[in-house]
């Protein structure tokens, strides 16, 4: 369980997050969703523990991201950020392979090598295995990175944008693969989605946040109506039911 | 693989040095082979600091343009022995001896600079533009400072300075080799040891702490260990800028690998390559004498507008 409590981001002088109390539950699919700038990536920054918060705290799996050791912190809960930075002539297994670091700390062992096969086949990425990701499209390269974030094995797996640069295929395949990771309880997934749709079709909750303000939170349905979503939004949507899923369009 | 391409460079370096000592050995053999023994020390610690070193700060500041002495490392050393003179007068500076200066150098130099560099890298590694142009600003700014004290303080002390500055391969305290060597040994030692970290720091920051890497600390001693090299570097024989980015780049491109445990003895390696090449090929078969920085530095400098206009392209 992530449990936060009055936590307050500024960067400079330009409050980004305020007050924000919530807690989220462990198992599923959380999906945040909401406008550019409003907090999304900085509290999953806040709640991975790479960014510290200016006032409150955040305990994950009871663990206090801050203040327990760094390895600690990477074995509990692992990011996928929105724009990693490039190292040219790194082949993609072994990009993935850095996701086990918190594991191993420099010296693999056979089940680190295990895991990252099995993240290399659970994202498709078997075949481009061998290549360096500078030589990858956007869409391949972001696959690169899930399963990096994959094979760190952590309980919170949080995804800043995950759907970014991904054709319908491979966006359809990786919310399945996420939805299946967390239904057999030891994942736990936090997504920060744009795609509406992709959050009511395959999120459990949704944390709908605003100007650096939680205005909604609660199970998908609850959540999904046209009066949330319009004041989250400030543009007016559709609801509709396309074979008992909901389905948002905005008029 | 990689490893195997590192031990023919190895091999490589081991025939050049040989062939460095034996051509043309005559009488007196001992004294000619003592001064070139010498000679080959100082070409072979500066090359392999300046390769390592560089390769060290690339990865650290995620840039591949950037070297130590691009932003003016060794014009912080020149500044520190300077002011040290402007303390101590040139007979009290003197005075310590060459030991316990050094290391007293190397230490202070390794503060100056995780102060300094410290700063710059956390604040503007995201932004590698305005990185480079501060990078070099700064470079400028130290060298300035460094020649205006020297153009404050009395001629006599300026001379110890100037010494200080001006050595070249040619004039190498064999005392002073000592002390370049164990140093710079141990910097390369620790630096293989954390080689696996060193990977991961090149990730880059954000990346490298979601993986439970304490970030700044490895900075904090990659930042060390550089500085230690190049003191060692600049006080055996002066800057040489582009040195550093032309083995950087060659040992990139020659293993093929992002491994700091390839990447840091290749470097090391073809710096030392490069220098005793250079100036094998200067003093013996061409018979001059002074040519040598003049030409890594044009080289180097080639490298350096080739990887700008490439990084352009993509």
């Amino acid at each position: 369980m992530i449990e936060i409590s009055s936590l307050s981001y500024h960067a400079g002088p330009t409050p980004i997050l305020h007050e924000i109390s919530t807690r989220i539950e462990s198992g599923g699919i959380t999906a945040l969703i909401g406008p550019n700038g409003a907090g999304k990536s900085t509290l999953l920054h806040c709640i991975s523990g790479l960014e510290t918060p200016s006032v409150g705290s955040v305990r994950i799996n009871g663990i206090d991201p801050f203040s327990v050791p760094h390895r600690q912190r990477a074995r509990t809960v692992a990011l996928l950020q929105q724009s990693p930075a490039l190292v040219s002539r790194l082949r993609v297994r072994e990009l993935v392979s850095f996701g086990r670091w918190p594991h191993h700390q420099g010296r693999p062992r056979r089940e680190d090598e295990e895991a990252v096969d099995r993240a290399l086949v659970a994202f498709a990425l078997s075949d481009l295995a061998e290549r360096t990701i500078d030589t990858l499209s956007g869409g391949q390269r972001q696959r690169a990175f899930i399963a990096m974030t994959y094979a760190q094995d952590t309980p919170w797996m949080l995804l800043d944008e995950p759907l970014n640069a991904l054709d319908p295929r491979h966006a359809r395949d990786l919310m399945a693969r996420l939805h299946g990771l967390s239904r057999d309880g030891t994942r736990s997934i936090v997504i920060v989605l744009h795609d509406i749709n992709a959050a009511a079709g395959w999120a459990d909750h949704i944390v709908a946040m605003k100007d650096g303000r939680i205005v909604a939170q609660d199970e998908s349905a609850a959540v999904l109506t046209e009066d949330t979503l319009r004041d989250v939004f400030d543009t007016p949507f559709e609801l509709l039911h396309h074979k008992g899923r909901p389905v948002v369009v905005a008029r | 693989m990689a490893e195997r391409r590192v031990l023919w460079l190895a091999l490589a370096l081991l025939v050049l040095c040989g062939a460095f000592l034996a051509w043309h050995l005559r009488a007196p053999m001992g004294f000619i082979l003592g001064l070139r023994a010498a000679k080959l020390g100082a070409l072979v610690c500066v090359g392999a600091a300046t390769g390592a070193a560089t390769v060290l700060f690339q990865t650290v500041a995620g840039n591949r343009l950037l070297t130590p002495g691009l932003v003016g490392f060794d014009a912080l050393f020149v500044l520190m022995q300077t002011l040290l003179v402007l303390l101590l007068g040139g007979v009290g500076a003197a005075a310590i001896p060459a030991g316990p200066r050094f290391l007293m150098e190397v230490a202070a130099l390794g503060a100056a600079s995780v102060a300094l560099f410290g700063l710059l890298l956390r604040r503007d590694a995201r932004d590698i533009t305005r990185m480079i142009l501060t990078g070099i600003i700064l470079g400028v700014l130290l060298r300035g400072l460094a020649s205006m004290v020297q153009r404050l303080m009395d001629p006599s002390d300026f001379a110890v300075v100037q010494q200080a500055m001006f050595a070249s391969f040619g004039r190498v305290d064999p005392q002073q080799l000592a002390f370049s060597a164990v140093v710079l040994l141990a910097a390369l030692a620790v630096a293989l040891r954390m080689a696996p970290a060193l990977d991961v720091a090149g990730l880059g920051r954000d990346t490298a702490r979601g993986l439970g890497l304490d970030h700044d600390r490895v900075v904090m001693t990659a930042l060390l260990l550089m500085a230690a090299m190049v003191s060692v570097a600049t006080a055996l024989v002066g800057p040489i800028t582009f040195l550093g980015l032309l083995t950087a780049s060659l040992a990139r491109q020659v293993t093929g690998s992002h491994r700091h445990a390839v990447l840091l003895p290749a470097a090391a390696i073809l710096g030392a390559l490069i220098l005793v090449a250079g100036q094998f090929l200067f003093e013996r078969l061409m018979g001059s004498q002074s040519a040598l920085a003049v030409i890594v530095e044009f080289f180097g400098g080639l490298v350096f507008l080739f990887l700008v206009l490439k990084r352009r392209r993509r």
